[in-house]
């Protein structure tokens, strides 16, 4: 079959991108030394923020998740929705926004300075951690949102029949369920924060604040150590495999999942409780609200003063996401379609970090081209592999659901091929494509990661750039490059989206 | 003809065995316990399952070569028979062009199919907008456009109810008439097999027996029938 076929050389081609690299990494990293004392400092650092990011997003989670799951209010919808966007929010953007609320003159340290305390800083470890948690709580909301809409009605029903109050509902109903779910997030989290480089890139630096990603590049870029770069890039390849296979045992990340509003409101306590559940709200909305709220504020008279590099370097960007979100979601596609056995190569790239698949790359490209002079296809690429996985996540179900309700009807009819892709799979994924198409397309728009391995000084992506000015204290400026980065990648997102759902009658 | 030469088609611990022939035009209900394999019996001819041994004749010719698609034959499931993305002309123009490149004069034939089984007019309906029994007229007006000599229809009227079943079955009969197309009809219904069939085929114990005369069959049933008729 020449679905199957494809899917076989999607698969071979993933593994190829994900294996080779790695298979150079492992090969280059076995001549070099052992790891120093400043990447065990790395590893450390690596494990220990990761660990810190996962615990304080789910231990805040938990508060705002019960809140948002037993209380109905005006623009609650629109919250749970929010929760959705630091996911494809540039990472780069939410530290330009982090920096201007609780950076040295960001709107928290003025405050504390008209108290007359000393101002607290947010470089190092905190820093990373705060951006950490920006990104991740509402996601670790969202997966503990779905546990609590997974307690059937009835039960609390039952607990209503019963008399039971809030701690009974919380010993019989929520914390069984908690049990369930908060591993899970914890891992998921814990996985992400695992491969951090931009935010450790902005936040971090320095012996005491730098992970193994951030090593793997200041070891290729400022170093040009190969062989510590690959000892680095093998260590962190252990690091993800150890955890995404640990992390197997849970759910993996599918944050985005639709239809978080069908339960009824179940048992919602009055009298403080209420108070609370109105302070988490508002506290966690305001936390995501007021960093993107700043960088707004800032970047709107940045967006006067745009320095003429911005164009280019935001075609650059769609010249990069255009293509990365058209292949990661054909191959996702191709492999849905194919068979659920694909799902194990689909999770592949889950196990392998931007800058382990860059450096990888680097030692392959290096020795016959200039590796500048591939940094967007590169880019494109890797961006390509890494979002394979969300994207499968995204089409997996429904494709399956294509094939069992309509599979055989196609066959008979001898329907193949291209006029399949037309007249069946198209129409009836048009919406997790779309969907799919705009999510791979905005991390890519977004991404900071391997591109700051391989850009020279003048092909920077926009975040790339984003980046620069900010190091050059051209914050201004920065602000408004930012702001055209987040309109930029939030229009992919909506437009890919929205051509998804409305399908041409 | 159609001939099932010692056809044997074994899952885990499923196994089922045929070994018979139905002549060119006849109508055969088969028929039997739930699980007894009446719908693997029908896949397997479809070639949808490949047989663990045996073969499928149509005209002398092994059928093992070629896919669902290819087959002489169109088959009716249970249900999704209609893709509810397309108009009611382009799920039928399927039956015509799997491509979908409709010539004028198949245009024509599919308004004189959708005004045979009742549905003119409707040609850039969705089946969403469909009736039950509406849908499933649909279906067999594209049957009617496949012009194969072979129909298999896997229990594709059993959410109907019973006079609407009733009416289906003789528009099958009708229209497998007008094709002169071998039929054979997946039932859980003695009644369906009565009006519906000369022949009846029983699927029992792990063995399509070899079709005996409706009549007979329900007049003298074989232990296996007993039980599962009942009383």
């Amino acid at each position: 079959m020449a679905g199957r076929a494809l899917a076989l050389t999607v698969a071979a081609a993933l593994g190829l991108l994900t294996l080779g690299p790695l298979v150079m990494v492992l090969a280059r990293a076995g001549g070099a030394a052992g790891l120093g004392p400043a990447d065990w400092a790395a590893v450390r650092f690596t494990l220990l923020q990761a660990a810190l990011s996962a615990g304080v997003s789910v231990a805040l989670a938990i508060p705002v998740a019960r809140a948002l799951a037993r209380r109905r209010f005006v623009g609650r919808g629109a919250l749970i929705a929010l929760l959705g966007a630091p996911f494809l929010l540039p990472v780069i953007v939410a530290v330009l926004g982090l920096l201007a609320v609780f950076g040295r003159a960001g709107l928290v340290n003025r405050g504390i300075e008209a108290l007359g305390l000393p101002p607290v800083p947010i470089y190092g470890l905190h820093g990373v951690v705060l951006a950490h948690v920006f990104f991740n709580m509402p996601l670790a909301v969202r997966l503990i949102l779905q546990g609590w809409f997974a307690i059937p009605a009835e039960r609390f029903r039952l607990a209503a029949t019963l008399g039971f109050g809030p701690s009974e509902v919380a010993r019989h109903l929520e914390r069984p369920m908690l049990r369930e779910v908060v591993p899970g997030a914890l891992a998921v989290v814990f996985v992400i924060c695992l491969s951090s480089f931009a935010v450790a890139l902005t936040l971090g630096g320095g012996p005491r604040a730098t992970t193994v990603e951030l090593a793997i590049y200041q070891a290729l870029r400022f170093q040009f150590d190969l062989g510590r770069a690959a000892m680095l890039a093998a260590v962190q390849v252990g690091l993800c495999a150890a955890a995404v296979l640990a992390a197997g045992a849970f759910a993996l990340p599918s944050g985005f999942g639709a239809g978080l509003d069908r339960a009824p409101v179940p048992l919602a306590p009055r009298g403080w409780r209420r108070l609370a559940d109105g302070l988490a709200i508002a506290a966690a909305a305001a936390f995501l609200i007021l960093p993107l709220g700043m960088v707004a504020a800032r970047g709107l008279p940045g967006l006067f003063n745009l320095p003429a590099e911005v164009w280019p370097a935001l075609g650059r960007s769609f010249a990069v996401a255009l293509p990365s979100a058209v292949l990661s979601v054909g191959g996702a596609m191709t492999l849905a379609l194919a068979s659920p056995r694909f799902g194990l190569v689909a999770t592949l790239p889950l196990a392998v970090s931007s800058l382990v698949l860059g450096t990888g790359l680097f030692l392959v490209a290096h020795p016959f081209v200039n590796p500048e002079r591939l940094a967007l296809a590169v880019t494109m690429l890797v961006n390509a592999t890494l979002s394979l996985p969300f994207a499968y996540r995204i089409l997996a179900p429904e494709a399956r659901a294509l094939q069992a309700d309509f599979g055989r009807l196609a066959e008979t009819l001898d329907l193949r091929g291209l006029a399949r892709l037309r007249w069946l799979i198209l129409p009836r994924l048009r919406r997790p494509l779309g969907f799919s198409l705009g999510v791979s397309a905005a991390l890519a728009m977004g991404d900071l990661g391997v591109i700051a391995l391989f850009a020279d000084e003048g092909g920077a992506t926009l975040p790339l750039l984003v980046q620069r000015l900010m190091g050059a204290y051209r914050m201004e400026q920065a602000a408004g490059a930012a702001l055209v980065l987040v309109l930029a990648s939030f229009s992919l997102f909506w437009l890919f989206d929205r051509g998804g759902r409305h399908a041409s009658s | 003809m159609l001939h099932l030469d010692r056809l044997l088609i074994r899952q885990d611990d499923f196994q089922l065995f045929a070994d018979w022939t139905v002549d060119e035009g006849e109508r055969i209900a088969v028929i039997g316990p739930s699980g007894g394999g009446k719908s693997t019996l029908l896949m397997t001819l479809a070639g949808f399952i490949a047989p663990t041994q045996g073969r499928v004749l149509w005209r002398g010719e092994d059928l093992a070569p070629l896919g669902p698609g290819r087959r002489p034959m169109s088959i009716l499931f249970q249900d999704q028979n209609l893709f509810p993305h397309l108009t009611l002309r382009q799920n039928l123009g399927l039956g015509l062009s799997p491509r979908l490149r409709l010539a004028r004069n198949d245009e024509a034939k599919i308004a004189t199919a959708l005004d045979r089984v009742g549905l003119a007019g409707l040609a850039e309906a969705r089946p969403g907008r469909l009736s039950g029994g509406q849908q499933g007229r649909a279906a067999l007006a594209r049957v009617l456009l496949q012009a194969r000599p072979i129909l298999l229809l896997d229990e594709p009227f059993a959410a109907l109810g019973p006079a609407l079943k009733a009416e289906m079955l003789a528009l099958v009969a009708s229209i497998a008439t007008e094709c002169r197309a071998t039929v054979l009809l997946v039932t859980h219904d003695p009644g369906d097999a009565k009006a519906f069939a000369a022949r009846t085929v029983l699927v029992a114990d792990g063995e399509a027996l070899a079709p005996r005369p409706t009549a007979d069959l329900f007049a003298d049933p074989p232990a296996a029938l007993r039980a599962y008729l009942g009383g």
